[in-house]
């Protein structure tokens, strides 16, 4: 088909299917769906939040509880320091915050395209769209966290400096860390069915492995680089050290080694997503 | 593309790939180990390559389409007919780019639009107004498009007053008549529309025909697949027949509407057995076996020494098992080296609507001499065995047992 062929040639658009194909125009035919994107985003959120007072009070009673339960255990019960002399519970909450943005992200997203299989059955859009449009939701509860952060530090007379313009940069950071695993984990649960309940189980394990109920500097610093290979210990790292200001402070050799990581996690999630993505609606 | 062909689909083929579990139960420990890393590492490989995984030791090949050629120009309505399993929905599916063909390729020109179900993605939790929206996108329009239609989708559907009302609060009719008002608003050059008009009262429906008489007047293609003939000859101009995954027929719809209702009578293979010449099922009362109505399997072999033979039934769309028996099982003893006829009766049979297949195995002197897959096809018709006007959902499995209340 020679495009010069018709004068319309132009106005009309030319679809070509065929065995491989929906791959090569891949980033171009995201973009083009990026309206439907942002609505099924929309959708997440709006259902999510319908029912406001359940929406919203969980979004608020979950962290809370959890920084209770984390500064008496780890706080008072074990005494382990805080991060530069910022309160306990400010410290808590500052981790927990790219925490959940991160464990939402992983449970929302695996789920995604399970839940929506209805969509994936009956009409075409890159399907990268689906788990991706689930981190709104995430971002909307992290917001509704960062509110209880800010009243906290608020009473706790903790102030921010002028490390917290790179803020949105860690909150970049802590999507694209949890886009990979979350995307690795999708495919999974595509083909195992009952890979859904290990995801809760990743979650729950790498809470306490995570650098959430207590600060990353009570790791002995030979071990830091090793505690890095969890790409969240960076992430909440940079939290706090953009958020609490004072005396916190990153490891930057695991930071960047996390950075690193996030990268080819990412790149290994898209990767492993698309190369199933095509097979999605055989599947469902 | 030459002329004003908009849709050019060459040697289209589809496979799907079908697991068997042929190896015997593992009976150790270790075995089943063996067995279960050699399964997880094969789809370990079959993922990371893209590959589609499939369970069970053994793999084989279904084409649910096959060198699928045609051409469709503009302003055509065409429709595609064929029966249940006929590759029609796989069509669609390519055609709608929900799944990739196995070879060959299409070639689309304008913007598509598919409807293969009314009311995609509605979301039961959202409002009359906010599923319009998602809906519209879903369906490809974008939110400007779908602003400045608003109005008319309302007043199409009629539902004003509950337009702010959640649609989990809506009749059913409410719901269906909203989400066909957005999709009858779609203004794509080619529309591809499966068959969602079975849904609705008829008064709604045709109503639904009007508007696709419209989208078909103003210069739009569109393939219609439906089991409506009256649809069919009402709406298309050309139809294409498809059957067992292949093109059977494309030309006018008088000529298809009569080759499809005269394929109803075939409902045997001609075997290029030797020594089972013919094999079909045939309805005892009627000429289609309906649900819960008697059916025959009709046999006939050659001299074989102590034949045995055995069916396997089979759903025909997956192959899925439904029941299979063998003389053996049933006490039959067919007389040694001599050509007959044979006459297996299925009483009452349980099966619900649709096609089946029918392997069937011959073995003489206990050695299995002749296995034919899908020897016989045959379809089981829709009845109303419970009385109560509703017919139990052909997807629902592929069996319907005798069901009573025993306490209240």
């Amino acid at each position: 088909m020679p495009a010069g062929a018709e004068p319309d040639a132009a106005a009309d658009r030319l679809t070509v299917i065929a065995p491989g194909l929906a791959a090569r125009n891949y980033w171009r035919d995201l973009w083009h769906y990026r309206e439907l994107f942002a609505i099924l985003a929309w959708r997440d959120v709006t259902v999510r939040y319908k029912q406001t007072v359940v929406g919203v009070l969980w979004a608020l009673v979950r962290p809370l509880l959890t920084m209770i339960v984390f500064t008496v255990v780890f706080g008072r019960l074990a005494g382990l320091p805080s991060d530069g002399g910022v309160p306990y519970p400010v410290m808590v909450m500052a981790g927990m915050l790219p925490w959940f943005l991160f464990s939402t992200i992983l449970g929302s997203a695996s789920n995604s395209i399970v839940s929506n299989g209805n969509l994936i059955s009956k009409v075409y859009f890159p399907r990268l769209i689906v788990p991706l449009s689930a981190c709104a939701v995430a971002l909307v509860d992290s917001a509704i966290t960062f509110v209880l952060l800010v009243g906290l530090m608020l009473s706790y007379g903790v102030a921010p400096d002028w490390r917290i313009v790179f803020l949105p940069g860690f909150v970049l950071l802590a999507v694209l860390a949890s886009v990979g695993p979350a995307l690795i984990l999708t495919a999974l649960n595509i083909r195992y069915r009952d890979f859904g309940f290990i995801v809760p189980f990743i979650i729950q394990f790498g809470m306490y492995v995570s650098p959430v109920g207590f600060s990353s500097a009570v790791v002995p610093e030979e071990w830091r680089l090793l505690y890095s290979i969890n790409p969240v210990v960076g992430v909440i790292d940079g939290f706090r050290w953009s958020l609490l200001g004072g005396d916190t402070a990153i490891h930057w050799p695991g930071f960047a080694l996390g950075c690193l990581l996030v990268l080819a996690l990412l790149w290994a999630g898209i990767r492993t997503f698309r190369a199933t993505e095509r097979t999605f609606a055989d599947l469902i | 593309m030459a002329g004003d062909v908009v849709i050019r689909a060459e040697g289209l083929g589809k496979k799907y790939l079908i697991g068997h579990q042929t190896e015997a139960r593992a009976t150790t420990l270790r075995e089943a180990l063996g067995r279960s890393a050699r399964g997880l590492a094969r789809s370990a490989g079959a993922m990371m390559k893209g590959r589609p995984l499939v369970a069970g030791d053994a793999v084989e090949e279904f084409w649910a389409l096959k060198d699928v050629s045609f051409e469709v120009k503009r302003g055509e309505v065409v429709g595609v007919i064929g029966r249940n399993g006929a590759g029609k929905s796989t069509l669609l599916k390519i055609l709608s780019r929900i799944t990739e063909p196995t070879e060959g390729r299409v070639a689309i020109k304008g913007r598509v639009a598919s409807l293969l179900e009314v009311g995609t993605g509605f979301h039961p939790e959202l409002t009359g107004r906010e599923n319009i929206f998602l809906n519209g996108a879903i369906l490809g329009m974008t939110r400007a498009e779908i602003r400045r239609k608003f109005d008319e989708i309302v007043d199409f559907a009629g539902i004003e007053k509950f337009l702010d009302t959640p649609v989990k609060r809506y009749s059913s009719g409410m719901y269906v008549r909203l989400a066909f008002a957005v999709a009858a608003h779609l203004e794509p050059e080619i529309l591809i529309v499966d068959e969602v008009l079975a849904v609705g009262d008829a008064e709604f429906q045709k109503k639904c025909l009007g508007k696709m008489q419209d989208v078909a007047g103003h210069g739009r293609t569109v393939l219609f697949v439906s089991h409506n003939m009256a649809a069919i000859d009402g709406l298309c101009d050309r139809a294409i027949i498809l059957t067992l995954g292949k093109i059977r027929y494309i030309g006018s719809k008088t000529k298809a509407i009569e080759l499809l209702r005269s394929d109803v009578d075939e409902k045997s293979i001609k075997l290029s057995s030797s020594r089972i010449r013919r094999a079909e099922v045939q309805s005892v009362v009627g000429e289609t076996p309906i649900m819960g109505g008697d059916f025959r399997i009709w046999v006939e072999l050659t001299d074989v020494d102590e034949p045995h033979l055995g069916f396997q039934f089979r759903r025909r769309w997956d192959q899925m098992p439904v029941f299979g028996f063998n003389t053996e099982m049933i006490g039959y003893k067919a007389p040694s080296n001599e050509p007959r006829a044979v006459i297996f009766e299925v009483s009452r049979t349980p099966l619900l609507a649709g096609e089946y297949s029918v392997d069937i195995s011959l073995r003489s002197n206990g050695d299995l001499v002749e296995k034919i897959d899908s020897a016989i096809l045959f379809e089981i018709i829709e009845s109303d065995v419970y009385g109560t006007g509703r017919i139990p959902f052909a997807h629902s499995g592929s069996i319907f047992p005798t069901i009573s209340v025993v306490s209240e």
